[in-house]
């Protein structure tokens, strides 16, 4: 009784895991991406714009459901690409704080924005490619 | 009644996900009254890193972008011969310093971010050289962190000196929390100790362990910013950034280990915790620590007569508040903290300078000077 019972649950455990893998290898450009930029993130973006893309409350702008993420793209782009200081205005919330340049390079650039504007209730099925980001210039 | 179980035990996996804090010691406050403010003394800066006044009054600053500006008489002059920078997420040129005998020597040190050696990406550098003519000359690498990594995290780095001539410097675990800090055969995550040519002290605390970076003064740290030399004791103090919460100050001892990450009073930015302790037996306790985190930038200790109600107290820059953080102690621990220019930006350091002055660093601003209200 116990060995059936150990078998079924390395079963399931195995149909499991499969299911999973097959999710995870689909190839789909976007989603790749999307799983870079996610590790981008981690390392360059997290210390101020938070796990949930909050920011911080009059110092770093959100970019889960911002405004401005969403509807300017190039300046965002941009922002990431060269950094941007100055005043800034995100959900009607105006912010006056500087990012440094990130020193990331364009293919990384798509990456994290890929990422940042599919997080957080955030949705962008025009993804965003290294070519684009090469595009803009300062 | 199903369904209440359901809930209750929902609850407890999500509150036990995000671990509990507790707050800084003391709170800081607004100072209801402050007898200084600050005037821009070199503006349009982006990103000012480091800086050190020179005898004649001037004043060499890096910017983290990879220059080195030479300020006087009002002109920025732009410092030529530097080594190549790796500018990546938190990296670039970083803190400089000069030689105790500066004036005699002419050695100027500066730590930055190099892609030297092997392996894609880069780490944390320290090298002294001269200027003749706005050019670095006699330049010397005296120290460079292995291996290479394209992270963009924790680099350090604050450079001092002590009162035995032995330089300083820190270096951050590089985004490799689990791997380096607490492993002396590796770099990041350290404090070193070098003598002022670079060659390794016969009694640092690591040298007759095989494997291990000789150069290692103590462990344990996660990403050092700010650092000065006691004015009284001597000793080296150090303040590092935590992740969310547990930015922490500590007075630096030979071959000591400060825990990163086996303890810690942050959590991670998600809220989960990656540690359930803080505290174990070897690893030493933070003299302060800060929930929630100020990101801590640049620290100097206040011993000039130009600011009598500072005096003895230390500075501290707040990149995350916008603030310059005020803190009391008495007997080493800390009794008060004040708020000082709330909202003057991301202030990235702070050092009391030869002249007497207290010199901030702001990030899209520049250097301001801390001056007497008239």
């Amino acid at each position: 009784m116990k060995l059936i019972f150990i078998s079924c649950i390395t079963i399931l455990a195995l149909l499991n895991a499969n299911l999973n893998k097959n999710i995870y290898t689909q190839t789909n450009p976007l989603q790749e991406s999307i799983a870079r930029g996610s590790d981008i993130y981690l390392d360059f973006c997290i210390n101020c714009h938070m796990a949930n893309g909050e920011g911080v409350d009059a110092t770093f702008p959100p970019l889960a459901k911002s405004d401005y993420l969403m509807q300017e793209r190039a300046k965002s782009i941009k922002a990431i690409k060269f950094g941007i200081e100055g005043k800034l205005t995100v959900n009607g919330k105006t912010y006056n704080s500087n990012m440094v340049p990130l020193g990331l390079s364009d293919d990384e650039v798509a990456d994290v924005m890929n990422y940042i504007t599919n997080s957080w209730g955030n949705k962008n099925n025009k993804m965003i490619t290294e070519a684009e980001v090469a595009k803009l210039k300062k | 009644m199903k369904h209440i179980h359901s809930i209750v035990i929902l609850l407890l996996v999500t509150l036990s996900a995000c671990a509990q804090q507790t707050d800084s010691a003391v709170k800081a406050e607004t100072p209801p009254h402050l007898n200084y403010t600050t005037e821009t003394v070199v503006p349009d800066i982006n990103n000012p890193w480091g800086m050190a006044l020179l005898p004649d009054g001037s004043m060499l600053i890096t910017e983290k972008s990879g220059k080195l500006i030479l300020f006087k008489d009002g002109i920025k002059t732009s410092i030529t011969g530097l080594p190549d920078v790796y500018v990546r997420g938190q990296g670039g040129l970083l803190d400089i310093a000069l030689h105790p005998n500066f004036a005699v020597n002419g050695w100027i040190y500066f730590t930055y971010a190099s892609s030297k050696g092997e392996g894609d990406g880069g780490h944390t550098a320290l090298s002294r050289a001269k200027i003749k003519n706005n050019t670095l000359i006699d330049l010397q690498l005296l120290y460079k962190a292995s291996p290479n990594t394209k992270k963009g995290q924790h680099w350090g780095s604050r450079i001092a000196f002590d009162n035995d001539g032995y330089i300083y410097f820190s270096i951050g675990e590089r985004g490799a929390r689990d791997v380096n800090p607490q492993d002396i055969n590796r770099d990041g995550g350290k404090i070193y100790r070098l003598h002022d040519n670079g060659s390794i002290p016969k009694d640092n605390p690591f040298v007759n362990v095989a494997n291990a970076k000789k150069a290692i003064y103590s462990y344990g740290h996660r990403n050092p910013q700010g650092m000065f030399k006691h004015p009284i004791t001597g000793t080296i103090w150090v303040n590092e950034h935590g992740p969310k919460g547990g930015d922490e100050i500590n007075i630096i001892k030979k071959g000591a280990n400060y825990g990163w990450p086996v303890i810690s009073y942050g959590v991670n930015y998600s809220g989960t915790s990656f540690t359930e302790i803080t505290e174990k037996e070897g690893m030493e306790q933070p003299l302060f620590y800060w929930v929630p985190s100020i990101a801590p930038c640049g620290m100097t200790y206040v011993t000039s007569n130009k600011y009598p109600d500072w005096k003895n107290n230390i500075l501290v820059g707040s990149l995350k508040f916008q603030y310059l953080e005020r803190l009391i102690l008495k007997n080493d621990v800390v009794v008060k903290r004040e708020k000082l220019f709330e909202n003057i930006g991301r202030v990235r350091n702070v050092i009391e300078a030869t002249d007497g002055y207290i010199y901030i660093a702001v990030e899209g601003k520049g250097i301001l000077k801390i001056i007497s209200k008239k």
